[in-house]
């Protein structure tokens, strides 16, 4: 009996450290695959944006990913009117009209293709469609391309920084 | 101290330290398989054999892949393929058994469904049998990841994206994994060592149970009859072989199942030698540009079925939908509520046109997964999908309302 329980005790006590030990090597493990410090740092791209033409789509790289970059037409801005959603996705740098945007389909991540012709992206994964301002006109993408935080500094656009403009697009629910 | 005397013989000094003939018995002469069978029941044996394949075949890639996103891609075209002498035939053999096996494990588990082997004290062969299936998704997925073409970059980006949870947004989680924004190094590298180590030993261990889950329950037969392997294997050992319905699994059953492993490594070579190129898809001899989709991204074969299941919904639906469809097989032991343990074609109308629907769904799905989401495709698509969920929604009250045969 007494026996016993003195294993019960120990038993009890090397659990204890066992669990201790466990949690210990969980956080360590899940801290190993944490997007490193350099990864990290890495996250800051300047944009000179006087380069662009207009109605020309160029693909920019941040953190990785792609970067849409698409100087709009008076055009383009005509058909926007009276569409605030479209309206509220409007980066303006001057006189000039952007839409910018990361340039993965908010599905499951594929790259969507500018079609000039049409002004509007389709992705070949799962047919999802975007239009000139970056929001969806076909599913399954369950909703407009994603805005990368960005700061406005004077006709230079610093993207993975947060600036007022973005701030308000997040917090108005424009993108997440 | 056990008492050892002086051996006789190599045999003898072995059997006293390691029991060896007991062993042997337990494993394989006294190891006992019903008569009542067909080739189907070779498919396991088949899987074993086309594992080795795998594992060999890929430890003679290790030894020259570089895994680094700079070299990854290389070490694979270029030092594999042109400098190793015979490179080619570990890859060719890797690329082709991994498709392969999937092929084979479908075959094992429509065998295992048609028969009713997941019934009556077998569920855990089912149940350990379905894990497996998850594993060897794991490693194939992983190992694409691999050669670093663009059809690893954008399917590693597509289903990690996945984890993201749709509306949930768990962008943390799926950079976590990723170790970074996109896959990159830290993703390479994690996903090197998950396929070259940590998931081979998973698949190992749970072939170990799948095996032990066989042991009390047996393998089951043609008619699903409840055998006393007790009694049938009595018979055999008194002499009265032709009438035991049991017999040994080695050499007896050994030497069907290698016949058919031969005839399947003719077909399997045949394809390694001559048809290896539906195993390689062309796109992945691209180095991976993570600005750059590829036109069409579509999975390996194997995961069609399932990657159609997912594609005509938004993504939440699909979602749900997609991980109903990874899981609900695992379930189908308990799904199936009838006392019947035969084959599908005798136990009434309902569970018959059941299995034999649900076999040509997802045959169709697949087809459907290869297509491109236009037009009648995505029609066709999107009511075999719904149809796959209402299957199985169903099968408990068809299979309740069963009659006993």
């Amino acid at each position: 009996m007494e026996n016993n329980s003195r294993r019960g005790f120990m038993g009890k006590a090397f659990g204890a450290v066992a669990a201790v030990g466990a949690v210990g090597s969980l956080v360590a493990m899940k801290k190993s695959w944490d997007p490193l410090p350099s990864v990290k740092a890495a996250g800051f791209t300047t944009l000179d944006m006087t380069t662009y033409q207009e109605g020309v789509m160029v693909t920019e790289k941040w953190r990785g990913k792609p970067i849409f970059v698409l100087k709009k037409s008076a055009e383009v801005m005509e058909n926007e009117k009276g569409n605030p959603a479209a309206e509220a996705r409007n980066i303006k740098i001057g006189d000039d009209n952007f839409m910018v945007a990361i340039g993965l389909c908010t599905h499951l991540g594929c790259i969507p293709a500018f079609r000039p012709a049409e002004n509007d992206f389709l992705c070949a994964c799962h047919g999802g469609m975007f239009d000139a301002s970056g929001l969806v006109t076909k599913v399954p993408p369950p909703r407009g391309f994603d805005i990368p935080p960005f700061k406005i500094d004077g006709t230079n656009l610093i993207l993975g920084e947060v600036g007022p403009e973005w701030q308000s697009m997040k917090d108005n629910g424009v993108t997440l | 101290m056990a008492h050892f005397t002086k051996a006789t013989g190599v045999k003898d000094w072995l059997n006293q330290r390691l029991a060896v003939e007991t062993v042997e018995k337990v494993m394989m002469s006294e190891y006992w398989i019903p008569k009542n069978i067909n080739f189907l029941w070779a498919m396991g044996m088949v899987l074993v054999v086309t594992f080795v394949l795998l594992l060999v075949s890929g430890i003679f890639l290790l030894m020259y892949y570089v895994p680094t996103v700079d070299e990854a891609f290389y070490s694979v075209n270029y030092t594999i393929m042109r400098e190793v002498d015979f490179g080619w035939l570990w890859r060719h053999v890797h690329g082709v058994a991994a498709s392969v096996v999937f092929l084979v494990i479908y075959i094992h588990m429509f065998t295992g469904i048609y028969y009713g082997s997941y019934k009556k004290g077998r569920e855990m062969i089912w149940i350990s049998g379905m894990l497996l299936f998850v594993a060897f998704s794991a490693e194939a997925f992983s190992g694409y990841m691999l050669p670093w073409g663009q059809m690893s970059y954008w399917a590693g980006m597509v289903i990690t994206n996945l984890f993201a949870g749709g509306s949930l947004h768990a962008d943390g989680l799926v950079e976590w994994i990723r170790g970074d924004y996109v896959p990159a190094q830290a993703f390479l590298g994690r996903f090197f060592m998950l396929h070259v180590l940590l998931l081979p030993l998973a698949i190992v261990g749970l072939i170990g149970l799948h095996f032990a889950a066989l042991r009390i329950p047996h393998v089951n037969n043609q008619d699903g009859e409840e055998i006393d392997f007790d009694v049938e294997s009595k018979k055999y050992l008194d002499g009265n072989k032709a009438e035991s319905k049991v017999m040994r699994f080695a050499n007896d059953f050994m030497s069907k199942d290698m016949m058919v492993v031969g005839i399947f490594l003719i077909f399997f070579f045949y394809l390694v030698f001559w048809n290896y190129s539906f195993a390689l898809d062309p796109v992945n001899f691209d180095p991976a540009d993570g600005l750059k989709t590829p036109a069409h991204i579509y999975p390996e074969w194997y995961f069609l079925w399932s990657y159609e299941i997912l594609r005509p919904f938004n993504i939440d639906l699909g979602l749900v939908l997609f991980g109903f469809a990874q899981v609900i097989f695992v379930f189908l032991p308990f799904l199936d509520r009838s006392p019947n343990t035969c084959p599908a074609n005798r136990r009434g109308t309902m569970f018959k046109v059941w299995f034999w629907l649900m076999l040509s769904n997802m045959i169709v799905l697949t087809a459907m997964g290869k297509l491109p989401p236009e037009g009648i495709f995505s029609t066709i698509g999107l009511v075999a999908a719904i149809l796959f969920v209402v299957q199985w929604l169903a099968l408990p009250f068809i299979t309740s309302r069963e009659k006993k045969v």
